[in-house]
């Protein structure tokens, strides 16, 4: 059997827009166009029922990640009291005292707000250190409220983990990016 | 890239106001967020129904993530011995022989404690399980050592139940929905079991590292007598775990105590079994008697010692 030579393959598309075939009087769907984020930080959340059980803080918080990567592709998108709902729904399932991603969250949402005031300039390697600064900061937070919360001081176990999200931010703003562009396919007839 | 300039409403009055109040909910989210933290580290118990309910929707997904699991590690087991083969052929060899030999000893030995047994007139109680179920979740990122069960208030499971797999302790359940479970393991802080070594019944007690590992620790002082590769198990004291769970294989030794990799690791484990309370009884009273005398001084569970 000859082996099938590369323009015999059937491609796939190369990027999002092109699964929808007419664009001419379309608009993209309001739900979707608003409520992905939402729907996919929430999905982040649930990250924790993955088939890892993990015996050590190892997984990156994916969440917090896909939540900030959206804060920071659309600036106006997610509401700044977004870390309330969001906040309060990852701690159903992150294990942390309930209060603690309310708390953390929506204080991000408040010092992403100071830092858009601040830096009038966006770049990609000015984004990635902001987000590794607030990433690292609700790391070491989350860390130190669980420790109240369990009356014992945690050992300082989070530095691989806090290694391991700084790594794979990039990926998370790529993979937001990709979303983003999901969210405003023109789906509704106009 | 210069930012995005919608935030700057412009003369609209209505869009200056949203944004105002846009702020004043961030902020207030903010300290609601903090006095429903401050309600949650005093009563740690406050909201289990809500994280219950939430653990109930997302059952489906951790069951289906459980299935992988035990799916990928046969795969990733079967592409492992088939690497190992030969060398595990003779290990296995080695270690049938050495089985068979303690075997005999055991099943001498069994016949000897019955008889014993039966002079003294003791009577195991008989534990029958609870419930079987999978772990179908964990609190992977969060410093807290949490697992969600797929068995709950439903099948019998009440919080203080002990959770095993097939090689060992897995933690207890702290909290109960009508289909899951959330399970402290034995990996928090706040978990701490009462051991003895295996081999001499030497007592100690272990506690989480929330890294993994657990930190074991010798109620006598003294030399330490501790050698790697010494295995504990429950003693039974506290009335909450049953005697004779494996717990922890000793891998580091300390100047007082030493630290010990789990005996069952929940990853591996495909299912668990909830136990009943060893001692009902004495749970209560140790309970009641803290409860008289006011909080203990440093964090140890019903009765920690021995």
């Amino acid at each position: 059997m000859p082996f099938p030579r590369l323009p015999e393959l059937p491609s796939l598309p190369m990027r999002p827009e092109d699964l929808v075939p007419q664009r001419i009087n379309r608009a993209p769907s309001p739900l979707l166009a608003s409520g992905l984020p939402w729907l996919s930080v929430m999905l982040a959340s649930l990250a924790a029922f993955s088939p890892v059980i993990a015996s050590a803080p190892v997984v990156p918080p994916l969440a917090f990640m896909v939540f900030l990567a959206w804060r920071m592709l659309r600036p106006s998108l997610l509401p700044l009291w977004a870390g309330l709902p969001l906040g309060a729904f990852d701690d159903l399932f992150s294990g942390q005292p309930f209060g603690s991603g309310i708390v953390l969250w929506s204080a991000a949402m408040l010092v992403m707000d100071t830092i858009d005031n601040r830096l009038l300039w966006r770049s990609f390697v000015q984004d990635w250190a902001v987000a590794g600064l607030l990433m690292s900061a609700y790391l070491v937070l989350s860390a130190g409220i669980a420790g109240l919360a369990a009356a014992y001081p945690l050992p300082l176990v989070i530095g691989p983990q806090v290694l391991v999200t700084l790594a794979l931010y990039p990926l998370v703003t790529r993979f937001v990016a990709l979303l983003d562009r999901i969210r405003l396919l023109p789906l509704r007839s106009v | 890239m210069a930012r995005s300039p919608d935030r700057r409403p412009g003369f609209s009055r209505r869009a200056q106001y949203g944004i105002f109040t846009g702020y004043v909910i961030a902020v207030a989210g903010f300290l609601a967020g903090a006095g429903l933290l401050i309600v949650s580290i005093v009563n740690p118990s406050a909201f289990s129904s809500v994280r219950g309910a939430a653990s109930e929707i997302a059952r489906p997904a951790g069951e289906a993530g459980a299935e992988t699991r035990a799916a990928g590690q046969s795969v990733i087991a079967a592409i492992g011995a088939y690497f190992q083969a030969g060398r595990q052929n003779a290990a296995l060899t080695r270690e049938v022989a050495a089985a068979r030999a303690n075997a005999l000893t055991m099943q001498a030995l069994e016949g000897e404690n019955r008889r014993l047994k039966a002079l003294l007139g003791i009577v195991d109680p008989m534990v029958k399980p609870v419930a079987a179920g999978r772990l179908i979740g964990s609190t992977a990122s969060s410093a807290r050592r949490f697992a969600v069960l797929s068995a709950g208030s439903s099948q019998g499971v009440r919080p203080g139940q002990p959770v095993r797999s097939a090689a060992g302790l897995i933690g207890r359940v702290i909290e109960t929905g009508p289909g899951t479970a959330r399970v402290l393991l034995v990996t928090d802080p706040e978990n701490v079991v009462p051991v003895r070594r295996a081999r001499d019944g030497l007592p100690a007690f272990v506690e989480g590292k929330s890294d993994g590992r657990i930190a074991i620790r010798l109620l006598n002082m003294g030399v330490n007598p501790l050698k790697l590769g010494d295995v504990f198990v429950t003693s039974g004291s506290g009335g909450l775990y049953p005697p004779g769970i494996p717990v922890a294989v000793v891998t580091e030794v300390l100047h007082d105590g030493g630290v010990g990799h789990l005996a069952s690791d929940p990853a591996d484990a495909d299912f668990v079994v909830v136990l009943p309370v060893f001692q009902p009884a004495a749970v209560t009273a140790l309970g009641a008697s803290q409860q008289a005398a006011g909080p203990a001084p440093e964090p140890s569970e019903a009765g920690g010692g021995n």
